[in-house]
């Protein structure tokens, strides 16, 4: 609860930052702000306690994937200094909603009342519109953030309607309540339960752009600006999984054997769509959209295994892609911003013209790719062990499948950098990002080689 | 803690190079790998004196699921391992010859395959093994691209998708045998001594056959090789064939054959037909061949598929032969290597036809030529024959008709092979103003190593007898 609180105190004085002359400061300041959160985050390990009648509860569940949500936001935030710094005049209103988005994610880790849920999902994705559309003069921009608006509150009226419905069968917004009504009325649930709950999971696939609910993202990744798209293939999706594996371990869990084979098609979808889409992509953020979806379909396998709770590989596999991804961005933003391009070509010759990056960039793709000794690998290592200890046979062999197409396009950004010829335009990258693509590979590589600390936190 | 050195002194190296320039890198390389190699000699006497006990190394990475690293040694090992570290002093020191473009990046990668492979042939526990399998794969990815020839983007990455696709199928087997089995353990003696139920062990078969048939590679899984063989850096090309085909051989015999036997005597038959078929098919086509990378690389296949035969008979004499024919594979091919990469730079011309007369103006390259070609055929008292002939005899002993088809290989093989050094060395030089400077000092020295290892194993190869046999007795009946 700390968390949430502290967090939102750090967003108000983003606002009023600017009113007190402090400009040059929010930065430094958010960043400073949220490392300290993110210790005293951590001090609630074992704390297991509920607030606000039951609104929020915080366990080892929310702390973990709190931690992970802050941890992405401060990378993010690191690069927001530099990235803003031809429109500083905006810089407290950007800050003040990057880490409101925050304040909606943290909200969907623990929430223990299906309202605050919805609140969570709102506060985070009116302020993701609102960043998605912050490029006003850039006709991309306004159709990425009027798309999202459009179909994002769609999925919201569904996840509403679909908390009213199970409101109205069960008498409770409480998730522990519901979980003990479906546990005490086995066989005598109403078909309007059921519904509600599918609902319910539509809304959260949509979230984490899971086929066939993905329409949106690509457009999407490409029309908002770089640093937003990070945001939100990394953060958004950690934390919309979290919040439906919670749905699927807590509220559904007696009753979510009837979702098996939606989620598996689903599952299977998204895997499938992500892979095969993404093979045709020449724009690199687009295909990070794609790539992210295919992630999402790898994750899927997670909730179809939720029975088993397979906490640690969600977490595990969630900061795997988080590190990959930031790590990416992380030199394409300013390849991006060099070039005046955002397509693959944009790379060429980046081999030549900078080793280091090229090198940097080359293991950001084989993490993502799932190649040891990286953590991507590791992470679907254990997804695959822990698919099959759940007996989906099939679904796992699609998913292997599916990671050998992975390769083929994360491959094309390694060819583009290696065996192409480039310009002259010359690449360098400012102290904030190598400091963030520092600490994501060498953390990347770190828990490639001792997983223990994350795998076994629960 | 021995095994543990001999994965971190190429690491060591191969990051200490990665800071280097230009000649120091290759000079670094070098010191680097006769260090490794001197240092694996020294293994070499501890396991004959003292057993595994001093190479046996567990690390468990995670609880739950099990990630274990565990690193032993046995007698077929040790002699993988040993071909790895001899050879690969060879190969940096077939590269002196010539300029390497960025020379620190090109021989850190080489360092760091040397280690995936010495973790590959030292590994006990399978998932530590995969690690180190798919780790190899890595920098041969990046040297064979970034150093490659002609439509080296397209082509290497038809290898790098071919090869992934086989280990990730091979990684589901593993996944699905690690589920099922009781004490949920990767390791290679709990595998084998709980074998999974053998209705199951057809399918797994496939799974890791996949793998391993892609990298040695056996007919019809090996579309991928001889345009990565030509396009590679011939460096490259040397690990590839010298090196890292032997990982899909051994793993035929380290983990195919023990853990899932069922399996492996249901689909012997189909396997065996398979490199067969391979070995004629081969053969044929590396008789077609005008190209001479292409020629070798064939002649490569056609090789190794008579290898996997052996093996699939599941007999000792198959066994052995084909360790020993690994061995002598991994020198010789080297070698042959070597000699097309020397022609292809002096002449500038990769073509069997159109060369020529090289015998008259570089004698001493002529006759180390010929030596690695008539061991290459299999010529008696070379280490071509010894493993060619219990190879041979082990198919024979499967079935006749299989051994009639598989033997035509000595005569397949003696044609293009002949007919490849009768127009590139022999004759006239057909080529105006051929200018062909006779060996330099280190490929004096390089192909006389090998020339000389042709000849001792050839004469002498009861040192590899010894190191196995005691493996292949708990291996076969």
């Amino acid at each position: 609860m700390n968390t949430l609180i502290y967090t939102s105190v750090l967003g108000f004085f983003c606002m009023v930052a600017e009113i007190l002359n402090l400009r040059k400061l929010i930065v430094p300041i958010v960043v400073l702000g949220l490392a300290i959160i993110f210790g005293l985050n951590l001090l609630d390990w074992n704390l297991n306690k509920s607030f606000f009648n039951d609104m929020l509860r915080v366990d080892n569940f929310s702390v973990a994937f709190s931690g992970l949500a802050i941890f992405t936001s401060l990378l993010v935030l690191i690069m927001s200094g530099d990235y803003y710094q031809k429109e500083q005049g905006y810089i407290s209103d950007f800050t003040a909603i990057l880490v409101f988005i925050l304040v909606g994610g943290l909200m969907m880790l623990s929430f223990a009342n299906l309202t605050m849920l919805f609140l969570g999902v709102e506060t985070l994705s009116i302020a993701l519109y609102v960043m998605a559309g912050s490029r006003r003069f850039d006709i991309r921009s306004n159709e990425a953030g009027f798309k999202y608006f459009l179909m994002g509150s769609f999925a919201s009226a569904f996840l509403l309607f679909g908390i009213a419905l199970i409101f109205g069968t069960s008498g409770s917004f409480n998730i522990y309540t519901i979980a003990e009504y479906t546990a005490n009325s086995q066989g005598n649930i109403s078909p309007l339960f059921y519904t509600g709950m599918v609902m319910v999971i539509f809304a959260m696939l949509f979230k984490v752009s899971a086929a066939p609910f993905h329409f949106w993202a690509p457009d999407v990744y490409e029309g908002a600006p770089a640093l937003i798209t990070a945001y939100m293939s990394t953060l958004v999706k950690v934390v919309g999984f979290a919040a439906l594996y919670k749905l699927l371990t807590v509220v559904f869990y007696y009753t979510s054997v009837k979702t098996g084979l939606i989620l598996n098609f689903v599952a299977i979808a998204t895997l499938i769509v992500g892979n095969l889409m993404a093979l045709a992509q020449d724009n690199f953020k687009r295909l990070l959209a794609y790539s992210g979806i295919s992630h999402a379909g790898y994750l899927m396998l997670l909730m179809m295994a939720s029975h088993e709770l397979p906490t640690g590989s969600l977490l595990f596999y969630g900061l795997g892609y988080v590190l990959s991804t930031l790590a990416a961005f992380a030199i394409a933003i300013p390849v991006f911003e060099a070039e005046g391009s955002e397509n693959i070509s944009a790379f060429n010759g980046l081999g030549k013209k900078n080793p280091i990056l090229a090198a940097a960039l080359s293991m950001a793709m084989l993490g993502l790719a799932g190649i040891p000794p990286f953590i991507g690998f590791l992470g679907k290592y254990y997804i695959f062990t822990e698919s099959l200890q759940a007996g989906f046979f099939y679904t796992t062999l699609i998913a292997i499948i599916c990671s050998i197409i992975g390769v083929y396009y994360y491959f094309k950004v390694i060819i583009a950098m290696y065996g192409k010829p480039g310009n002259d335009q010359k690449v360098s990258v400012s102290f904030t990002y190598a400091l963030v693509l520092g600490l994501t590979l060498a953390l990347s590589l770190y828990l490639g080689i001792r997983p223990g600390a994350i795998i076994n936190i629960f | 803690m021995l095994s543990l050195l001999l994965l971190l002194i190429p690491l060591t190296f191969s990051i200490v190079i990665w800071f280097t320039k230009g000649m120091v890198s290759r000079a670094a390389a070098l010191v680097g790998t006769i260090i490794q190699l001197a240092f694996t000699a020294y293994c070499y006497n501890v396991f004959l004196e003292a057993g595994n006990k001093p190479f046996e190394y567990i690390y468990q990475m995670a609880v739950k699921p099990n990630l274990v690293f565990h690193f032993s040694m046995d007698g077929i090992s040790m002699l993988m391992v040993l071909l790895t570290n001899l050879l690969l002093p060879l190969i940096v020191l077939a590269g002196f010859s010539r300029y390497t473009d960025k020379a620190n990046v090109f021989y850190s990668l080489m360092l760091l395959m040397q280690m995936a492979l010495n973790g590959v042939f030292i590994s006990f526990d399978a998932f530590g093994y995969y690690i180190f399998w798919e780790l190899a794969l890595i920098p041969i990815y990046f040297i064979a691209f970034i150093w490659g020839g002609q439509d080296r983007a397209a082509v290497t990455l038809k290898f790098f998708i071919y090869t992934l696709a086989g280990s990730l199928l091979m990684l589901f087997g593993f996944i699905y045998l690690y589920t099922y089995s009781p004490q949920n353990s990767l390791d290679w003696e709990v595998l084998r001594a709980n074998p999974i139920c053998s209705c199951e062990q057809g399918w797994i078969f496939w799974m890791l056959f996949a793998a391993f048939a892609i990298k040695i590679p056996i007919v019809p899984f090996h579309t991928w090789q001889p345009d990565t063989y030509k396009t590679a850096p011939t460096q490259g090309t040397m690990l590839l064939s010298g090196i890292m085909l032997k990982m899909g051989t051994y793993s035929l015999i380290r983990w195919l054959l023990p853990i899932v036997p069922d399996g492996f005597k249901e689909w012997q038959y189909v396997a065996i037909t398979l490199s067969v078929i391979g070995v004629v098919y081969a053969s044929v086509i590396a008789i077609m061949q005008r190209d001479i990378k292409k020629l070798l690389a064939y002649s490569s296949i056609a090789h190794v598929g008579l290898i996997s035969a052996g093996v699939f008979t599941m007999s000792r004499v198959g066994l052995q032969g084909s360790l020993v024919q690994m061995f002598a594979h991994g020198v010789n091919v080297v070698g042959l290597f070597f000699c097309a990469e020397i022609i292809m730079n002096r002449t500038g011309s990769n073509q069997v036809e159109g060369i020529g007369g090289i015998r008259k103006i570089a004698p001493r390259f002529a006759g180390w030529f010929l030596v690695i070609v008539l061991a290459s055929v299999a010529l008696p008292l070379t280490n071509g024959f010894v493993g060619e002939f219990m190879l041979l005899y082990s198919v024979y002993g499967y079935n006749t008709w299989l051994s009639v088809f598989a033997g035509l290989t000595i005569i397949l093989g003696a044609v293009y092979m002949f007919r490849m050094y009768q127009k590139v060395v022999l004759g006239e030089p057909m080529l105006e103003n051929m200018q062909f400077e006779d060996l330099k000092w280190n490929e004096q020295l390089v192909l006389g190593i090998i020339g000389i290892l042709i000849f001792a194993l050839g004469v002498y190869p009861e040192p590899i007898f010894e190191l196995t046999e005691p493996v292949l007795k708990t291996l076969t009946p």
